[in-house]
């Protein structure tokens, strides 16, 4: 696919169109950054319908709103994210995964028939979303790939326990981190390797696992085929993409993408499930996801109707408790009214709601969209500021235009 | 480092990137233009497209593209040289920062 790569531009849309941002009078949040708008385009990746386009290489391409019609994310639609350059095309035949490290009584390797046939499957539904989901809403802003709210996806994961795999490789009881590898690289030798870790209580959980289908099709090479980590509840940066090995280790990971990136400030953001090995006196990694929602049928400043009512979807989610309820707001947020749920696919899942109202009255309407988790954990009401812009569950706000 | 060992560098790696990786979008894509830009766009295109730079704009201070071309040179192993850094920072803060 490297060589024959052919990325389809589907015509240089401005982004400000794309977005729908800067169109009304009074804004829900801060922008997009200027830049990120104007160098946005929507381009189809091979394999892949038209996302929109942050980064080129190493790809990094969100989903439009039109990608999020269903509770479940289509896989040419589902947002990619890489951090380095270098994606090899996979020959599934020719994969192996190794499971070792001082942490297992015996190294082994298997290939992918062998997770096929020798291992239990396993299915679930989970939201898959980037830790930096929305930074490009931060404000003031912070340099890293300015997400908007696209870059998060809810599919149906098929494969094998991590835990099988580790209990068939014996591992060690004193077992502090299980550490993940993938294949791809960096243009430069000398640039870190992107390897994250996970502490064994998370790793050894029912719920984690190692995925090779993704909505009942091989996962696509844009989202790591042929097999990733799904870690249902924790935010992506855990997801390890074309994982080729699995290492039990007895002591902290030692790498810059768990060191120094992807940490959170201590004591500013709810956590429930603790990474202790890798914690010190300020920051922690980021691993749970908050409570949070989206509006799915509606943009920002979209017209509709007076007199006909209009009908509201989005989907909500957290890291794993479940949503309990959503709730709409019609007037700035002094009042809420039940969203009535949709099908509960599962805790992990993205969990559908809709509402209904006739509008009556001509000019702009705001609508808010706040989740409740089975927790009582609600969204932010305002930004919790962070230097990389991670966890913005901030109530999303757009106005409809009535006409 | 000179500057001419990047691009010598960049020369042998062009080679592979853009046969195998420069889409025709991310061909497309042009740094805006002043004395320092064929510089900038020598250094930082080894690793990842110019829409990184765009993309981050404008809201970094003079501090904040700093910071960003150090993490390249210390982080991520780009072949920077300490002398060269203010030229790139001068230039990122000039057309893609603010004051």
């Amino acid at each position: 696919m490297l060589t024959n790569r052919r990325s389809v531009l589907q015509g240089a849309v401005s982004g400000l169109l794309l977005t729908g941002t800067g169109l009304g009078a009074t804004r829900a949040r801060a922008d997009l950054p200027q830049g990120t708008l104007d160098s946005a385009v929507l381009e189809a990746l091979p394999g892949k319908r038209p996302l929109l386009k942050r980064s080129y290489r190493p790809p990094n391409y969100e989903t439009p709103l039109t990608g999020f019609a269903s509770p479940i994310t289509p896989n040419d639609q589902f947002f990619v994210r890489w951090h380095l350059s270098n994606i090899p095309e996979i020959d599934a035949d020719a994969w192996a995964l190794n499971v070792g490290g001082e942490g297992v009584e015996h190294a082994m390797t298997l290939k992918l028939e062998q997770l096929k046939r020798e291992f239990e499957a396993v299915e679930i539904v989970a939201v898959c979303q980037c830790a930096g989901n929305r930074r490009g809403y931060s404000d003031p802003h912070v340099p890293g790939v300015q997400w908007g709210s696209g870059a998060i996806g809810n599919a149906r994961w098929k494969g094998v326990r991590l835990r099988d795999i580790l209990a068939r490789a014996g591992i060690r009881s004193d077992t502090v981190e299980v550490a993940f590898h993938g294949d791809d690289r960096a243009a430069l030798d000398a640039t870190p390797p992107f390897v994250k870790s996970l502490p064994s209580w998370k790793a050894l959980e029912d719920t984690t696992l190692v995925a090779y289908e993704m909505n009942g099709a091989p996962l696509p090479h844009w989202n790591g085929f042929p097999a990733r980590i799904v870690v249902p509840g924790w935010v992506a940066t855990y997801w390890m993409k074309q994982v080729n090995s699995i290492e039990a280790l007895g002591s902290p990971l030692k790498s810059f993408w768990m060191n120094t990136a992807y940490r959170i400030p201590k004591g500013k953001f709810p956590v429930n499930d603790w990474f202790p090995s890798q914690a010190n006196d300020t920051t922690t990694p980021i691993t749970e996801m908050l409570v949070n929602s989206m509006i799915t049928s509606h943009a920002q400043s979209q017209r509709v109707k007076a007199a006909v009512p209009v009908h509201l979807r989005g989907v909500a989610w957290d890291g794993g408790h479940g949503i309990r309820g959503l709730d709409i707001s019609l007037d700035a947020g002094h009042t809420w009214s039940s969203a009535i749920m949709g099908d509960d696919l599962g805790r992990f899942s993205f969990r559908p709601w809709e509402f209904r109202f006739v509008p009556m009255k001509k000019g702009a309407v705001p609508v808010m969209a706040r989740a409740t988790n089975a927790q009582s954990a609600i969204q932010s009401d305002s930004l919790v500021f962070n230097p990389a812009g991670y966890h913005n569950n901030v109530i999303q706000k757009i106005e409809l235009v009535v006409v | 480092m000179a500057i001419t060992q990047p691009l010598q560098l960049f020369s042998l790696v062009s080679v592979a990137f853009f046969s195998l990786h420069a889409s025709a979008g991310e061909s497309a894509l042009k740094l805006k233009d002043d004395a320092a830009s064929a510089a900038v766009v020598a250094q930082c295109s080894i690793c990842h497209s110019l829409d990184y730079i765009q993309m981050n704009s404008r809201f970094l201070k003079r501090e904040g593209w700093e910071a960003e071309v150090r993490k390249m040179a210390k982080v991520m192993g780009a072949p920077i040289a300490e002398s060269d850094i203010p030229a790139l920072v001068d230039y990122l803060t000039r057309q893609y920062g603010v004051q």
